[in-house]
């Protein structure tokens, strides 16, 4: 019985996990979460995860939630090579300080943007304050020195010469604003090099696959929300 | 020539939640380490006088300090050269170094699983809303002399019911622990993070049996000394309201304090 992934590739953490599966040739079932829908929202998803969101797994019976918990599980099940979370004690502490501190930072910061610049816009049906935009883009610059102070140095990855769970959290993520229009990368030439540096070790043409839907602005802003969808947004996402 | 094995040093302060979690982890598992107290808000609460040029920030952010986190948080690991952040990966690291029994992080891939999943969900629940109930109800009034105005308050508590509801439906369910029959690291982290709110009055366990017999199946476990030791001061928090704080400091926090609100 083959894995079942629910996912949707607007879902940064869904495109970490539809990378790393198709990278280490994991044979998987996609099942398709449609987030503008309200899929995730429905009581059948809510089977697969009772949080109601993406990505889920389903392996048999087990089911898992938390994009983390399911990227560790495949690497152990599936036995993906080393460097994905290393064996070694201190670069394996490394990735799980990187993948513990993202959620409340590059992640965090990275949502913000694309909640204040595109769906919140859609979920209410007016522009996107200019302010709220420049108020998200601050704590993200501020995290993005952290990230490149503490976190990469100069070193060509996080952890050190080969590409990490961490390196793919972190560039999944980084790719969120970059799709609202907020090119982080453009004055960021550090950062940048890493950025071609992980595309390359994933593979481009991988990379830019999980990525298409999410980088197609046109379609993006066109984006017909569900009404449910609409009035959970308006909910969480407290303007 | 001086030499000799450096000690590992964890650098904690057992107001904070994760700092507790690791305190524990690494007392209950008789791991040796050099207690290294920070203070996050000496200088501020304790109304002590700042000597001159040090930053208002507090002990935390002095220079030695920052060398050892650019990321300014506590808890922090040292061993040897060797500094980490963040409690979740210090309490992996001390798990596997120091060869903790199975149940802290099970070698079962889908009990260890289950582990990693509430790990991973306790950032954005129990780590993001638990905490401002302590600035709520503690800190804010502490710093700004006024209180806080009461629907923030009922605003936390009503985002902290939430997640209970979903910590129980989907993590507990009718098991004595998060992952099954024993205790590990995601109970332990849970725990420690629920202390903050009745540390400041706000009684979450009261009218909820099932979350009240985890927890005491979770003290047990842990050994109660331990936990008595490790939350003596977030269970005596509220004699920090009674203390006088220095009228500068309150102008220098008070911004800062005031986006924490929001």
């Amino acid at each position: 019985m083959v894995v079942e992934l629910f996912l949707d590739l607007l879902s940064q953490p869904c495109r970490a996990l539809f990378i790393f599966a198709k990278k280490n040739n994991i044979p998987f079932e996609f099942k398709h979460v449609e987030l503008i829908k309200g899929q995730h929202l429905s009581e059948e998803f809510g089977k697969v995860n009772v949080l109601k969101k993406v990505p889920a797994l389903k392996d048999g019976t087990f089911t898992l939630a938390e994009s983390i918990a399911i990227l560790l599980y495949l690497s152990r099940k599936f036995n993906t090579p080393d460097h994905w979370y290393p064996s070694d004690l201190r670069k394996r502490a490394r990735v799980d300080e990187y993948l513990s501190w993202q959620h409340t930072a590059i992640r965090e910061k990275g949502c913000r943007i694309f909640f204040t610049k595109v769906l919140m816009p859609l979920a209410v049906g007016q522009p996107f304050s200019p302010d709220k935009l420049e108020e998200a883009v601050k704590e993200m610059n501020f995290t993005l020195v952290q990230f490149e102070e503490k976190f990469l140095q100069d070193k060509p990855f996080i952890v050190g010469s080969e590409i990490s769970l961490a390196d793919l959290v972190a560039i999944v993520e980084l790719m969120q604003p970059v799709a609202s229009g907020c090119d982080i990368f453009a004055d960021r030439p550090k950062l940048a090099a890493w950025r071609s540096r992980v595309e390359e070790a994933v593979g481009k043409e991988l990379f830019q696959e999980a990525h298409k839907q999410v980088l197609n602005a046109k379609s993006l802003g066109s984006m017909q929300l569900s009404s449910e969808l609409k009035e959970h947004l308006k909910q969480i996402l407290k303007p | 020539m001086l030499t000799g094995r450096m000690a590992l040093e964890l650098y904690l302060d057992l107001i904070s939640p994760p700092c507790r979690a690791v305190y524990i982890f690494a007392k209950k598992n008789n791991i040796c380490f050099e207690f290294k107290p920070v203070e996050l808000f000496k200088d501020s609460i304790l109304g002590r006088k700042m000597s001159g040029g040090q930053s208002h920030e507090g002990q935390q952010h002095t220079e030695e300090f920052a060398k050892v986190k650019i990321l300014k948080k506590v808890p922090v690991l040292k061993d040897g050269v060797f500094t980490l952040a963040e409690s979740t990966a210090i309490l992996l690291y001390l798990s596997r170094k120091y060869n903790t029994p199975d149940h802290w992080y099970s070698s079962d891939l889908q009990k260890r699983a289950r582990v990693d999943e509430y790990l991973s969900w306790h950032h954005n629940s129990f780590r993001r809303i638990a905490p401002k109930t302590l600035w709520i109800k503690v800190l804010i009034p502490l710093f700004t002399g006024q209180a806080a105005p009461p629907e923030k308050l009922q605003e936390v508590i009503d985002e902290l019911a939430a997640s209970l509801v979903q910590f129980e439906e989907k993590f507990l369910q009718d098991k004595p622990f998060i992952m099954g029959s024993e205790i590990s690291l995601a109970d332990l982290m849970a725990v420690v993070e629920l202390m903050q709110p009745v540390g400041v009055g706000c009684h979450i366990f009261a009218d909820r049996p099932k979350l009240a017999a985890w927890r005491s199946r979770v003290e047990e476990a842990v050994g109660k000394e331990l936990f008595q030791e490790a939350h003596e001061q977030i269970l005596n928090i509220k004699e920090l309201s009674s203390i006088e704080v220095e009228p500068k400091l309150k102008e220098l926090l008070a911004p800062t304090l005031m986006k924490m609100l929001k």
